[in-house]
């Protein structure tokens, strides 16, 4: 078998790949909601920051 | 730091900015807690609440991210009865339930940040998600008994209160988003990309060995690529074609389904009796391209809803009162003769009678007039007015489906689509171009008839491919999706693009008074008489603060002077006035009646004050003028006939005369049913293409019935009625340059036309000549397409260049 028909499989598999994973991610309603996520990611360093901080004054306040 | 900073610059101009909600106030009235400063307790509440449960990462975000908190004390009660709320969740079980709510307050990361924590606050939630641009919180929570009517309250509390209508229960299930379209625009951009790579080759190595021995191979995955784009991503056009056609319609449909199907079976039939490689790669990118011009066309604001009826304003449920007990029943279940509780700020769901409780009653839904109306014990009170002061007992004398506001929404006007009597400058001109498609396929084919049989076949199709009017259809989409983008940047909201192509044909506008030429948020507030000094205003500031009277309270906003003394013999009564002594000196605030004693009537709102029974004076309430409405008037009377619509009395006639040009029609006491016959007798009998401005729901007819109804609103996250396009009021004077801009734009796609019509006689030449080989139509016509929409594109930001200042 002639090396062009493997090539073709493949590159057919990866495009039909990313289409269905790009149709997967519509239905998952990924693209619903576009700015909240840009948000809510800087919010977690935030979080982080400040509970660590908590546990420190409060050990030192029961040592 | 930022913060302390704030507080030391407060402290020297001896103001304070509240560290909850950024209002700034007086020494006299702050309130500190934890070296913070509030203008009010429930901002302190707020502030308490978070700060118990470690969440001041609030107040870290941003500054003064908060509102004050509503009272809602029983508000929500109707939320501990379980077959309310099941109508509301979006899903539940025995043990979890997920309901999404509308938070209109939602406006910064704050607010995110603050929302989705809610599970530090309620250990009942598991977990919520925040829509920044639908407003919407959707909630996972525990099941249990009470459970959503805790967490209703505890958002309010916290000063973000859902707003919970009738309009969530009818629609809940119908909010499914489409995204049909998306799908196949996915279907066919892959189709595209992965034919242009497979086709690419025979284009330029036609009689290569090692081509020739695979040939057979590529066209037939070409074929294969092009059946999902034929039949399911293009299959609206066929089917609008086929409406059309039934219709006796030439719309633009036709030619485009007509060059797609001639498109495929040609190229088809040239794969299976080998003659070339057909042209299923332009194929894909038409159908691409002609798809991508589809979803740039559709709306885009999230937040803004152009559907609302008087659902969306009406309460889910009402306090019924039966043997004095009080229970929550839906608004649909109730009855004739039903006894109901109406709490503050409630509206009335049902035509009643007032059984008991100061009614102070405000119609600005119903009828646009915003000075609240006050009815006594056995008074008729509509459905749609909101109560102002304390709690009402009402007595219900229709059923809902019979009360006034909601027959005025049985008029036929809401049950019709402007869109579908509406004609659109592609398809006026597709007509004519499909017919000439026609003629010139038949010419030349006749011509090679009598030549060679065989290129006659090739000359039609090649025609009928070539003229498929792909740049045509690009152009309105384009033009008026970006237009649409560029409106909504200077807060002028359409619904969809066919209203910009409706707005350059207006000729005629109509405007609303109240809400619409005056503002809402300000009244003009006048003193007349003698002068007031001092201590007599800060004493009349001490007594206003007493009383929760919407006119009490305007008033107290506009003196804002120290409070010094305390009131001693405080008297409100109800529908006249309060009085109350301060230092000896006996004060009487209220209606000419209470106190001066003349039973004459004055037409304006007025508020009379005197002082151990001298009169001093009268400070008198007017609605104002938005800023720069006369020379708005004077721009646009040069081009359009304008009327003013007004459903108040005609007290405001001589100010109005005075501030707007002279020819135009002011007509006064016009009810929501004289509004909408008025529009409808223009439009039938002088044939005037009408643009209405409005603001209530009073207005809702008119808006529906005119070309193109705008809703003028103060804060867009408030609800308007139903309309075609809202407007924010700080850009209602830039009306005149929207005007102009929708007309230029329709010139944008005109010249577009052009173009795309030299695209096609370029086209033709091939395709008469019987020369449109399959790499002409790969280059034609995708260069048409993209050269189209660059042009648009630039155009339109070209004559929108000036709105910006």
């Amino acid at each position: 078998m002639s090396v062009i028909y493997v090539l073709i499989t493949v590159s057919l598999a990866l495009a039909l790949v990313f289409f269905f994973i790009f149709i997967k991610s519509v239905k998952s309603g990924q693209f619903d909601d576009t700015y909240t996520p840009s948000v809510r990611m800087l919010f977690d360093d935030e979080v982080k920051n400040k509970s660590p901080k908590k546990s420190i004054t409060k050990t030192k306040l029961n040592s | 730091m930022k913060l302390s900073d704030i507080c030391t610059k407060s402290l020297l101009v001896n103001k304070h900015t509240c560290f909850h909600c950024g209002i700034e106030h007086n020494e006299s009235e702050t309130i500190i807690s934890q070296q913070k400063h509030f203008c009010c307790n429930g901002c302190k509440t707020v502030f308490e609440i978070l700060n118990e449960n470690d969440l001041t990462c609030y107040y870290d975000l941003e500054n003064a991210p908060g509102k004050i908190p509503e009272e809602i004390k029983g508000k929500y009660d109707y939320l501990a009865n379980p077959q309310i709320v099941e109508k509301l969740l979006e899903f539940e079980d025995e043990k979890t339930a997920i309901i999404t709510l509308h938070i209109p307050y939602i406006h910064c990361s704050s607010c995110i940040w603050i929302l989705e924590n809610l599970q530090r606050l309620n250990s009942d939630i598991s977990s919520s998600q925040v829509n920044f641009p639908k407003k919407t919180i959707r909630i996972i929570y525990s099941n249990k008994e009470n459970a959503l009517k805790n967490i209703v309250e505890l958002l309010s509390s916290i000063g973000y209160e859902p707003y919970i209508s009738l309009e969530n229960v009818d629609n809940n299930n119908l909010k499914k988003k489409d995204n049909s379209l998306i799908y196949k625009i996915a279907v066919a951009g892959f189709a595209f990309g992965n034919s242009m790579f497979i086709s690419f080759p025979e284009y330029f190595e036609v009689d290569e060995f090692w081509l020739n021995q695979y040939k057979s191979l590529f066209r037939w995955m070409l074929f294969f690529f092009s059946l999902p784009v034929v039949f399911y991503a293009a299959n609206n056009y066929f089917s609008s074609a086929i409406k059309g056609l039934k219709k006796g319609i030439l719309n633009i449909d036709v030619p485009i389904s007509l060059g797609i199907a001639v498109l495929f079976i040609r190229s088809t039939v040239e794969i299976i009796f080998d003659f070339g490689q057909g042209y299923f790669d332009s194929l894909s990118g038409l159908v691409f391209f002609l798809l991508l011009g589809k979803f740039f066309q559709q709306s885009t604001y999230n937040y803004l809803s152009f559907e609302r009826d008087y659902k969306s304003y009406f309460p889910i449920a009402v306090t019924k009162i039966t043997n004095l007990k009080e229970e929550s029943i839906q608004i649909q279940d109730l009855e004739k003769g039903d006894r109901l509780l109406i709490r503050n700020q409630e509206l009335i769901p049902i035509d009643s009678i007032l059984i008991n409780g100061n009614a102070m009653i405000d119609y600005s839904f119903v009828t646009g007039e915003v000075t609240p109306v006050h009815k006594k014990s056995g008074d008729k009170i509509f459905a749609g007015g909101k109560q102002l002061d304390g709690i009402l007992e009402i007595e219900a004398i229709k059923t809902m489906s019979q009360s006034y506001l909601t027959q005025l929404w049985s008029n036929d006007v809401f049950a019709k689509n402007k869109e579908d009597n509406f004609k659109s400058i592609t398809d006026s001109i597709s007509k004519n171009f499909t017919i000439a498609v026609l003629f010139i396929a038949t010419i030349s084919g006749g011509y090679w008839f009598f030549i060679d049989t065989a290129i006659a076949i090739n000359v039609i199709t090649a025609v009928l491919i070539i003229a498929c009017p792909c740049a045509i259809a690009l152009s309105a989409p384009f033009t008026l999706g970006n237009m649409l983008r560029i409106f909504g940047r200077h807060k002028f909201y359409l619904k969809n693009a066919t209203v910009i192509e409706n707005m350059a044909k207006i000729n005629s506008l109509i405007f609303d008074k109240t809400g619409t030429l005056t503002s809402t948020l300000t009244q003009q507030i006048t003193y007349e008489e003698s002068e007031l000094f001092k201590s007599e205003k800060q004493d009349i500031t001490s007594i206003l603060k007493n009383s929760n009277h919407p006119l009490s309270r305007m008033l107290y906003d506009y003196l804002k002077t120290d409070i010094t003394s305390t009131v001693s013999n405080f008297n409100e009564i109800l529908g006249k006035g309060i009085e109350g002594t301060i230092n000896d000196n006996h004060y009487k605030i209220g209606s000419k009646k209470f106190v001066i004693g003349k039973t004459q009537n004055d037409d304006d709102t007025a508020v009379y004050i005197s002082i151990n029974s001298e009169f001093k004076g009268r400070f008198s309430f007017q609605n104002q003028y938005r800023k720069g409405i006369s020379g708005m008037f004077n721009k646009l009377t040069r081009y359009f006939k304008l009327t003013v619509l007004s459903g108040d009395n005609d007290g405001e006639k001589q100010n109005l005369e005075k501030l707007l040009p002279k020819n135009i029609e002011l007509i006064f006491n016009q009810k929501p049913e004289n509004k909408l016959s008025f529009i409808d007798s223009k439009q039938q009998n002088s044939n005037e293409k009408i643009m209405m401005f409005g603001d209530g729901l009073n207005d809702a007819g008119a808006l529906a019935q005119s070309n193109v109804g705008v809703a003028v609103s103060e804060n867009i996250n408030v609800f308007s009625p139903a309309c075609d396009a809202i407007i924010d009021a700080s850009v209602f004077t830039k009306i005149p340059q929207f005007l102009k801009l929708a007309k230029q734009s329709i010139n944008v796609i005109k010249w577009s036309f052009g173009l795309s019509f030299i695209y096609n006689i370029i086209g033709l030449y091939f395709a008469v000549t019987g020369q449109l080989s399959p790499i002409i139509a790969a280059i034609l016509m995708p260069l048409s397409s993209i050269s189209i929409v660059l042009f648009v594109t630039l155009m339109t930001n070209f004559i929108s260049r000036k709105l910006k200042n």
